[in-house]
């Protein structure tokens, strides 16, 4: 009995969570594929981990459904859920060795695996996690980044549907996160294991999920994959968490089929597609999203067709490599960010701080989002 | 240089050391000779070297049996009554409600014993409880001055000692750990069993140690709520220090009683340790 594939193993079907007048989760609609890497990105408090415990059973919805694999489980306590999970600080036991703590999942079930065969899966759960020979091992002789592995190895010896991390790599120094970061990826693709990550690092959830669910004050504000959420935010709020911008806030001057305008301080006009989710009517409110990358710094501008220019000051130079970052201040606009790439710089020379010259792009290279 | 952190230890000790030189190992030791001394024609102590004291101990050996029955059965009995609520004081009661219930545990302790024990003397003779049941029909059964009566003294008065580290160490249990069992699919029960019991251990010997200890050297409530009937060391040395005025007799007791304790206090100290080492390498259940 193969269920289909295109059946999500796991759904939200407006899922909300109130704790009395506060709002954990509103509204929650969410379908999540087999076999894919999710990632719940936002801030503290946004709702990411409500969905994550909604998913684990730790959370009841007091307003929607929970499915796991096409069935209802909002009253399934999570000892009854197929799905396991990765905790922020690992959740360790210590009363017990690092062999005993993997090995917890399957004691648990009913009738009793013989220990021999809980022996050897543990075994192999730890050569799995790159840990061989250290199931005698105490918990607090093992560290930080160990912990992490035992606990994904616990997790994942009762092979589960979902595999949920809330924050795994938030106590891992920097070097040590990257490791573990390839290491989940390498992992969620060898074994074919539905992924849910929640965390708050934006660069963590780009380079690991195939999709990102990006939150906001309990509601989910845009699902898609990192390229689309970085080429197409529905609003300033994704834009600035996915990638640096600039926003240039305005009225609509322009607006049909799928393109418009905006015209901001100064009568400066932006144009670009239109990624508004509410309606967008000419003289509406909106915001404009320029990406630094998709403005040139010039000593004088060249009045190419189809390009627009404005005067700026060089506040900030930022040497980065194969990149310069300039931060340029306008009267009108205000400050914003230019990123020039090494040929760029060849061409038109370095800037330094107090040069004058001209911000450039292309119309068309801007995009016009909800100003929220 | 270096000589001047441990001189600093020494001067932080010294206080503490005087005391317990001036008030337990120099006392202890006047009990000892005390001990193989005789009584005084008038009472009291005569010097003397003999072991007809400690030979003499048989005569005391039901004050030495009530107290090594009952002060492991109250600590029981305390431990019984005192673990779930400790669990509810940590894990489900209200935080706003918390400090409140935490002070109602100690409240009782704010009355002389005394005046508590009292009350029970009324509650459990025969105008309180007994002729209550009486009068429901539920026969008149005696209660003051049984066995019974000073296991409900003792579990009444020392209650909030057990229940105070148990409390600590069930509150500073990591409840994320009882959700990752939960997780990995151990239902409530088992849960308990297998990481709350064991992580609370420390709280539990503890308590037992505190209440234990104490109830080895009690005399009051069996004085009170025993009428005679269950008599301890405790009341056996009251007796012969006040009473009979027989030191020397009264030290050999004294020294027996802090034996007993010393040797029990360590069987325990071995067991628990053994226990709580040896959990995690056998599989639970």
């Amino acid at each position: 009995m193969e269920t289909p594939q295109t059946q999500p193993i796991a759904e939200l079907r407006d899922a909300s969570k109130h704790y009395g007048a506060v709002v954990a989760a509103e509204g929650l609609n969410l379908a999540i594929q087999r076999g894919e890497f999710l990632s719940f990105l936002g801030p503290s408090g946004c709702g990411k981990t409500t969905a994550l415990r909604m998913l684990a059973g730790f959370e009841t919805p007091t307003r929607g459904d929970v499915l796991l694999d096409g069935q209802r489980v909002n009253d399934l306590p999570p000892h009854r859920r197929p799905v396991n999970m990765v905790f922020q600080h690992y959740a360790l036991f210590p009363h017990m060795t690092v062999a005993d703590n993997i090995a917890y999942g399957l004691r648990q079930r009913r009738p009793r695996p013989p220990e021999a065969e809980v022996a050897a899966a543990v075994e192999r759960a730890l050569e799995r996690v790159r840990l061989p020979g250290y199931g005698p091992r105490r918990i607090w002789e093992m560290s930080g980044g160990q912990q992490q592995r035992v606990a994904l190895a616990r997790a994942l010896i009762n092979q589960p549907k979902i595999l949920l991390l809330d924050e795994p790599m938030a106590a891992l120094d920097k070097n040590l996160r990257r490791d573990m970061q390839i290491e989940l990826q390498t992992l969620q693709r060898s074994l074919g294991i539905t992924f849910v990550l929640v965390t708050h690092d934006q660069e963590e959830a780009l380079s690991m999920s195939d999709r990102i669910c990006i939150m906001r004050g309990g509601r989910i504000v845009q699902v898609g994959s990192p390229r689309d959420l970085y080429d197409r935010p529905v609003n300033r709020y994704v834009a600035d968490f996915v990638g640096k911008s600039n926003f240039f806030d305005g009225r609509v001057s322009r607006v049909g089929g799928g393109a418009g305008a905006l015209t901001a301080a100064g009568g400066i006009t932006f144009a670009g597609p239109v990624s508004c989710t509410r309606g967008v009517t000419e003289g509406a409110a909106a915001t404009a999203s320029l990406r630094p990358e998709d403005i040139a710094l010039r000593r004088r501008l060249a009045p190419a067709a189809g390009e627009t220019g404005v005067p700026v000051q060089v506040r900030t130079r930022i040497f980065l490599g194969e990149h310069t970052e300039y931060l340029v201040a306008h009267p009108d606009l205000g400050d914003f960010l230019i990123l020039a790439s090494r040929q760029a710089e060849a061409a038109e020379g370095s800037f330094g701080p107090g040069d004058t010259g001209f911000a450039a792009w292309r119309d068309g290279a801007a995009r016009i989002l909800d100003n929220d | 240089m270096t000589m001047r952190p441990r001189y600093r230890t020494a001067l932080f000790l010294a206080p503490a050391g005087a005391w317990f030189l001036a008030m337990l190992v120099l006392p202890l030791l006047v009990v000892i000779v005390y001990s193989f001394g005789e009584r005084g024609p008038a009472g009291g102590y005569a010097p003397a070297f003999t072991l007809d004291n400690y030979l003499n101990l048989g005569s005391r050996w039901t004050a030495f049996r009530n107290t090594l029955t009952m002060a492991p059965l109250g600590t029981l009995a305390c431990l019984v009554i005192a673990y779930p609520l400790a669990w509810f004081l940590a894990m489900r009661a209200d935080a706003r409600w918390r400090t409140l219930l935490l002070v109602l545990v100690i409240v009782p302790f704010w009355t002389s014993i005394l005046i508590r024990s009292y009350a029970w003397i009324f509650l459990l003779g025969g105008q309180g409880i007994p002729s209550l049941l009486n009068a429901l029909g539920l026969g008149n059964p005696r209660l003051i001055n049984t066995p019974f009566a000073v296991l409900v003294g003792i579990v009444y008065g020392y209650l909030p000692l057990m229940v105070f580290p148990i409390y600590v160490s069930l509150e500073r249990l990591d409840k994320r750990l009882l959700e990752a069992a939960d997780d990995l699919g151990s239902p409530p029960m088992r849960r308990f069993l297998q990481i709350a019991l064991p992580l609370s251990m420390p709280g539990v010997a503890t308590g037992c140690m505190l209440v234990f200890i104490l109830l080895m050297g009690e005399f009051l409530i069996p004085a009170m709520l025993g009428g005679g009937k269950v008599f301890f060391v405790g009341n056996a040395l009251v007796d012969l220090f006040l009473q009979s005025r027989n030191w020397a007799f009264g030290s050999a007791v004294a020294a027996a009683l802090v034996l007993v304790m010393l040797i029990t206090v360590t069987a325990y100290m071995r067991f628990t340790r053994r226990w709580a080492g040896g959990r995690d390498d056998v599989a639970l259940m």
